[in-house]
């Protein structure tokens, strides 16, 4: 195809993208141009089909047979981010907010709303959307996405994720036509190197850096790499993206081709996000037919081709070097730098790899300039991050803001606070490579380097939100879990280390911990810093001195006191039924998998602490909250 | 081992060397062939990683290697209804381990091992990115989310009857 052709597919299709972009007036007059009175936008991420977005869509287009409704287009987009209210579903040109929808509800939507001369069913929107005085606010504007810009997620929840037409009108591979048509090589590095574009990996390094790395590797042949591993547990920006807006990145991946001078890319993706992988193989073979992947690219004489390849549920395949490993149908063992993949990756050919997030910040910048972009963000940390907000908080989700936002922010004001009106204790970024963040830093300005800072790192972005319930020992002993687990074994300060760091924080939540312990963590930390072999093992305990820095006390009580502050460590539990409130129900007696309770009916109950389990069964079905861990 | 005996078809065999037709010449091709055996067969016997190995013409023990690897490829069969409990960050602070634990009472068996009637199997995941339903488990595919352990029998006796 052509470029002349690239932008007549991009001015059909305008209207029909513009309309669920602006304004609710203006929306409402271009309706009428794209032959579409309404358009129904349902999210078919991950998390919205697992509570049964798809069924929603079933009903509707059952609904549209029935009433005979043929001018309302129904879109099957990527995700929203407000994923803890889903399935949402989102309707034009009025901007209504349509949340936890359900079949019967969408039917009800469609027979009430959507027919012709039908009205908004408030009862189903979003509540935070309904003004108090019934008017419906739109959605912009409400407090989860007016404190938001979105750069990477910017065509996320507003396109058909599975149709290219979308994706070009909404502006993709228009970068990649101005590079193409008006560019050379060393300007587009030149330009990433401005924008101060820094990997959204994790580490943190100049994008436009390694782009020069590459190009001046010597090398018959390069490769462009990206990573989409995206490993940390609670982390899903990477999958949002790919589920969301496939193309960015494929356009993305080719813009840096050009630059580096690389013909070939793979994309190593987890295989646990089948709907990301299908999306990227039907884009793939969409962006082959239209010729934006393939031979002499939009005319330009440039060849370049993707290939998908799936990782196989290893968290050190995050890493670049196993990742290399991998991809080339290895066990996925990380090897010492130099050489860096830069001058020898895949296949030993030079290969440049950045992360999804990365790349989907290519295009916005290669279109709107460097000087844009570095104008957000902070000093050294430009433009926007998005995170994964999750672990007790109400807007559970993905959130995208400028860097520099305050975790008061992204906590109170976006994601509406933590839940039951309990204490926000800290925040953990960065993963299982990561720290936390106490609530005496609450006010901090989130970037890279405020963040390591105070002994956290910024990570992929996946931002766990704890409170009071939350155990800051038992936690850093779950990460461990999870590092010990994930160590590929290779190197010895990592594969010991892991195993011994774990041994001892499962000795202190046990309740046998000893003074010495703590020292001893330190000590086995120090080895494991400086000499692992990757980053899995030099980060691994990260999350244990940092939450031993923050609270030192929580660690403290475990060992002098053998007492859980927070109630969850088991061991230095009892549960305990306290007689004036209990209603003698017998419920709990009944539920009980140990028959550890006794007691007669409408008399207070008992529980045997020789028997009990400790597994929490009785609190669940109490309804009298009689029963307490002490 | 008898209950480990490998029976598999001639339909199956035929699928795995049309997949390692279509992949032979391609750099780096253990890996789509080991998750298209695995989604063949189930699991990967020792039978299907010689064949795979002498095909591709790689040493069995690399095969072994990788195929022991990566958490994701089993080398031993499955239940009939397999079982994920997400162990996910996101999951674990809203309590995820007690809804492992609740399964496991309930079925009599641990993470990572099959019922001995082959009904049920149950292994822990690591995100599954369907964080905003935190906790969930996922039977076959389909995802449970915003569980307590209360919720664990209802689902369960939901596969119990087929």
């Amino acid at each position: 195809m052509t470029v002349q052709e690239l932008e007549n597919i991009a001015a059909q299709k305008a209207d029909l993208i513009n309309v669920r972009r602006i304004v609710r007036e203006q929306a409402e007059k271009l309706a009428e141009n794209t032959g579409y009175r309404k358009q129904v936008l349902v999210c078919g991420g991950t998390g919205c089909t697992s509570s049964h977005s798809l069924q929603v869509i079933e009903q509707l287009e059952k609904s549209f047979k029935e009433l005979k409704i043929d001018d309302v287009l129904i879109v099957k987009t990527g995700c929203f981010g407000l994923c803890a209210l889903g399935p949402i579903m989102i309707v034009y040109p009025e901007g209504a907010f349509y949340s936890q929808m359900t079949p019967e509800h969408a039917k009800t939507v469609a027979e009430r709303h959507l027919v012709k001369g039908g009205r908004i069913v408030k009862e189903l929107l979003y509540a935070d959307t309904v003004h108090r005085d019934g008017s419906v606010i739109p959605f912009a504007e409400i407090p989860f996405y007016k404190h938001q810009m979105r750069i990477a997620l910017r065509n996320c929840g507003v396109i058909a994720a599975e149709s290219i037409e979308e994706a070009i009108a909404a502006g993709d591979y228009k970068a990649l036509a101005k590079v193409l048509t008006s560019m050379t090589p060393d300007e587009v590095i030149a330009e990433i190197k401005a924008a101060g574009l820094r990997g959204r990996g994790g580490a943190g390094f100049p994008t436009g850096l390694k782009w020069q790395f590459t190009k001046d590797a010597a090398g018959d042949k390069k490769y462009v790499c990206c990573n989409a591993d995206e490993g940390d547990p609670g982390a899903f920006m990477d999958r949002s993206v790919l589920e969301g807006d496939p193309h960015t990145v494929l356009e993305a991946m080719t813009i840096a081709g050009f630059a580096v001078g690389a013909q070939e890319g793979y994309i190593y993706v987890r295989a646990e996000y089948p709907i990301a992988v299908e999306r990227l193989n039907i884009a793939i073979s969409q962006a082959r037919k239209l010729g934006l992947l393939g031979n002499n690219i939009l005319g330009s004489g440039f060849n370049f081709d993707i290939h998908v390849r799936l990782g196989a549920g290893a968290f050190v395949c995050g890493e670049e070097t196993a990742l290399i490993a991998s991809v080339e149908g290895k066990r996925g063992e990380p090897c010492p730098k130099p050489p860096f993949p830069a001058q020898s990756g895949i296949f030993r050919k030079p290969t440049l790899i950045n992360n999804v997030e990365t790349w989907a910040s290519v295009a916005p910048i290669i279109l709107k300039g460097s000087e844009w972009f570095s104008s957000i963000g902070t000093e050294k940390s430009k433009g926007t991050k998005v995170f994964a907000v999750g672990g007790k908080i109400k807007n559970v989700g993905l959130v995208e803001v400028p860097m520099g936002t305050t975790l008061k922010t992204i906590i109170y004001d976006i994601g509406g606070g933590i839940p039951n009106d309990k204490k926000f204790k800290a925040a953990q970024t960065g993963g299982p490579s990561g720290g936390c963040i106490p609530a005496k830093y609450i006010d901090i300005a989130m970037d890279f380097d405020n963040l390591v800072a105070i002994g956290s790192m910024m990570g992929s972005g996946g931002l766990i939100v704890m409170d009071e319930d939350t155990c800051m020992v038992d936690i850093a002993k779950f990460y461990l879990e999870f590092t010990a687990d994930e160590s590929c074994g290779k190197c010895t300060p990592c594969r010991i280390g892991t195993k011994r760091l774990l041994e001892t924080l499962t000795k202190i939540t046990d309740g046998k911990g000893e003074p010495e312990d703590l020292e001893k963590i330190k000590e086995i930390a120090e080895h494991m810093k400086s000499s692992s072999l990757c980053a899995l093992g030099q980060s691994a305990p990260n999350p244990v001195l940092s939450a031993m820095e923050h609270f030192g006390d929580e660690y403290k009580a475990h060992i002098y006191e053998k007492k859980c502050p927070a109630g969850v460590c088991k061991s230095l539990l009892n549960y305990y039924i306290e007689p004036d409130r209990c209603r003698g129900c017998t419920l709990c007696a009944r539920n009980c998998p140990a028959n550890a309770i006794s007691g007669v009916v409408k008399s207070a109950h008992e529980i045997d602490p020789s028997k009990c389990i400790k597994c929490g069964q009785c609190i669940a079905h109490c309804r009298f909250s009689a029963i307490v861990k002490k | 081992m008898a209950q480990n005996l490998f029976e598999g078809t001639e339909e199956q065999m035929a699928q795995l060397l049309s997949c390692i037709n279509a992949h032979r010449n391609e750099p780096g091709a253990l890996m789509p062939v080991l998750h298209e055996a695995q989604n063949i067969y189930g699991y990967l016997p020792a039978e299907v990683q010689t064949v795979i190995a002498e095909e591709l013409e790689i040493p069995l023990a690399e095969v072994y290697g990788v195929a022991t690897f990566y958490s994701q490829f089993s080398l031993t069969p499955k239940g009939k209804h397999q079982i994920s409990v997400c162990l996910g960050t996101a999951c674990y602070v809203k309590g995820s381990d007690k809804i492992l634990e609740a399964i496991e009472r309930e079925l009599r068996i641990s993470c990572g091992e099959c019922t001995p009637d082959k009904k049920f199997s149950i292994e822990s995941c690591r995100c599954v990115g369907a964080c905003g339903l935190a906790p969930v488990m996922i039977v076959d595919g389909e995802v449970y989310g915003k569980l307590t352990a209360a919720d664990v029998p209802t689902i369960l006796d939901k596969y119990m009857k087929d």
